[in-house]
């Protein structure tokens, strides 16, 4: 018997996979896709005299108001990288404690059965839509917050920021718990044979051996805040003030896009100005992935060796 | 028996997985400092047992035990019993190394770093130099003290691994067939470190390998299906065992 192939004994095979890889490829081309568009709107800031007139690079970064639609139209960016730096540290310092917690005790502490609880309903937490948990920020949370603290402003960073914590806990959950529940069973029998307590055993062995996987998690989480839009357009109060204070009303750059890019003047400097801010945004998500890329190599190789 | 000899004694011990029985009747006393070998074919219960001994049987799902296993005349199963310390008297070595991902020594001073009182910075690298030096390894890691332990071999791996079970002074050291997973001259570096370990240790030590267990230890058990079937000093076991079935499993015949 011969072993040479015959001609279409595996045609329907190499049909399934040229179609997979077309998607694959189609998947990169759009993402490709979006970012030229993205550039192109933006690069007449740089290039085209005649919007130059109205925005150039360096008005991004001159005085502290972002007023677009004015007389005297200004474009300063500090209010609102101010305000999505605001609103994402607080959602961060909200959300990473309460899911790199929960994550620690449904993979260390919690019975099995509590376990299958845990996951499913904290990761039905992703599903709700942003508008909702927007809409229960804005109506619901900001007036319990300001009844409580007895805040000046309902709609502040900090509802925003809180809100937006709900937003990004189930990726950081989930991805945290998947980091955990991989490190190996024999690193949690070796620590309890040597006398440690459960809890040593979870802070000191199992979160340090997972700390590539969760501080991917927790960059990840980051990355997402830093994206969504929803949620802190409806809580944050809307207002682009420059200010560090956290209980005043604030607007993040994707706020800004999204309430302005559908009222705005094609092809006007304003337009081109929130082309900028959203390739602004894309690179700071690419950067924050890098880093998240970086870390998790360089924790791996420091905690279990060079690579062979 | 003469107290002060048998450190360790296990009695009608009966250890169920869900409703299934795996180990049954057991009574054994295992002798201080010297090495007893845990043999039997797989499935037998061997490592139950010996994880029975620390109660490392705890961290799986439906265990339930009834009798006796006493540490100094303690019943370890009492109520009161504080887990953290028994463990800490009764040390454990696993089946793969498994040092934690951790500088080697940071692996070793674990232990240490776990309990109540934290020694200070010299005593602890006192406490690192000498578990090393027991364990056979410090010539061979101390000038990468603190690079990771998973760069290590699997051999050194595992004299680390029994480093750190030193480290924390047991008394007891138990160890779940150390050289399975390690080749020829890793086994020999480990089997002789065993019977160095025994002027301080009692240990405990499941094996499936019959020469190992005629190599390295004074006693043996032999277990079946969940019974002990035997228990006697190796070298009579090994030349003029009590029982058929033995027999049969030392000369090959199953197993």
């Amino acid at each position: 018997m011969s072993l040479k192939k015959t001609r279409f004994k595996y045609l329907g095979e190499s049909l399934i996979e040229g179609n997979i890889k077309i998607t694959a490829i189609l998947a990169i081309i759009a993402v490709f896709l979006i970012f030229f568009f993205i550039l192109r709107e933006s690069l007449p800031i740089f290039f085209n005299g005649e919007v130059q007139q109205e925005i150039t690079f360096g008005k991004f970064f001159q005085g502290i108001q972002w007023q677009p639609v004015s007389d005297h139209p200004r474009f300063s960016l500090w209010p609102i990288i101010m305000g999505s730096l605001k609103v994402t540290m607080i959602a961060l310092v909200f959300a990473v404690p309460v899911a790199i917690g929960a994550a620690l005790y449904s993979s260390e502490f919690a019975g099995r059965r509590l376990k299958e609880f845990i996951k499913p309903v904290v990761e039905l937490l992703a599903g709700i839509p942003s508008v909702v948990l927007g809409f229960f920020a804005l109506i619901i949370m900001a007036s319990f917050l300001k009844n409580i603290f007895g805040w000046t402003y309902r709609l502040n960073a900090v509802n925003a920021g809180i809100a937006l914590g709900f937003a990004i806990i189930p990726a950081i959950y989930s991805l945290a718990e998947d980091a955990l529940n991989a490190v190996p069973k024999s690193f949690r029998e070796a620590a309890l044979g040597l006398g440690a307590t459960p809890w040593q055993t979870a802070v000191k062995v199992v979160l340090p051996a997972a700390l590539p996987g969760v501080s991917a998690a927790v960059l990840f989480g980051m990355g997402r805040a830093v994206g969504e839009t929803m949620v802190v357009l409806m809580a944050a109060g809307n207002a682009p003030l420059f200010s560090l204070n956290p209980l005043e009303s604030t607007r993040t750059m994707t706020a800004t896009i999204a309430a302005e890019l559908g009222e705005v003047v094609f092809g006007s400097g304003h337009y081109h100005a929130l082309f900028f801010i959203g390739l602004t945004l894309f690179t700071v998500t690419f950067v924050i992935n890098l880093i998240s890329w970086a870390l998790f190599d360089g924790l791996m190789s420091k905690l279990y060796g060079a690579k062979k | 028996m003469q107290t002060g000899i048998n450190r360790l004694e296990i009695k009608d011990f009966n250890l169920y997985y869900h409703r299934t029985k795996a180990l049954e009747d057991i009574s054994m006393m295992i002798p201080e400092k010297k090495v007893t070998a845990i043999i039997g074919p797989s499935g037998c219960g061997k490592s139950t047992l010996l994880r029975s001994i620390n109660r490392m049987n705890e961290m799986i799902d439906g265990v339930t035990v009834e009798g006796q296993v006493l540490l100094d005349g303690e019943d370890i199963y009492q109520q009161d019993i504080d887990v953290v310390e028994l463990r800490r008297k009764v040390g454990m070595v696993f089946q793969r190394p498994n040092p934690f991902p951790k500088s080697i020594f940071e692996n070793v001073a674990f232990g240490v770093r776990m309990g109540d009182n934290v020694p200070a910075k010299q005593k602890l690298e006192e406490v690192v130099e000498r578990s090393l030096k027991e364990a056979a390894i410090w010539d061979e890691v101390k000038d990468r003290l603190h690079r990771s332990a998973m760069e290590l071999s699997g051999g050194q791996q595992q004299r680390i691994c029994i480093a750190r079970a030193l480290a924390v002074e047991p008394e007891v050291i138990l160890m779940d067939e150390p050289a399975s997973a390690l080749d020829p001259i890793a086994t020999a570096k480990i089997e002789e470190l065993i019977f160095r370990l025994k002027e301080k240790y009692t240990i405990v030590i499941v094996t499936h390998n019959m020469q190992q267990a005629a190599r390295v230890s004074d006693f043996t058990a032999f277990l079946m299906l969940g019974k002990l079937v035997e228990f006697g000093p190796t070298e009579k076991m090994m030349t003029n065992p009590g029982s058929k079935l033995t027999e049969d499993y030392i000369t090959g015949r199953f197993g």
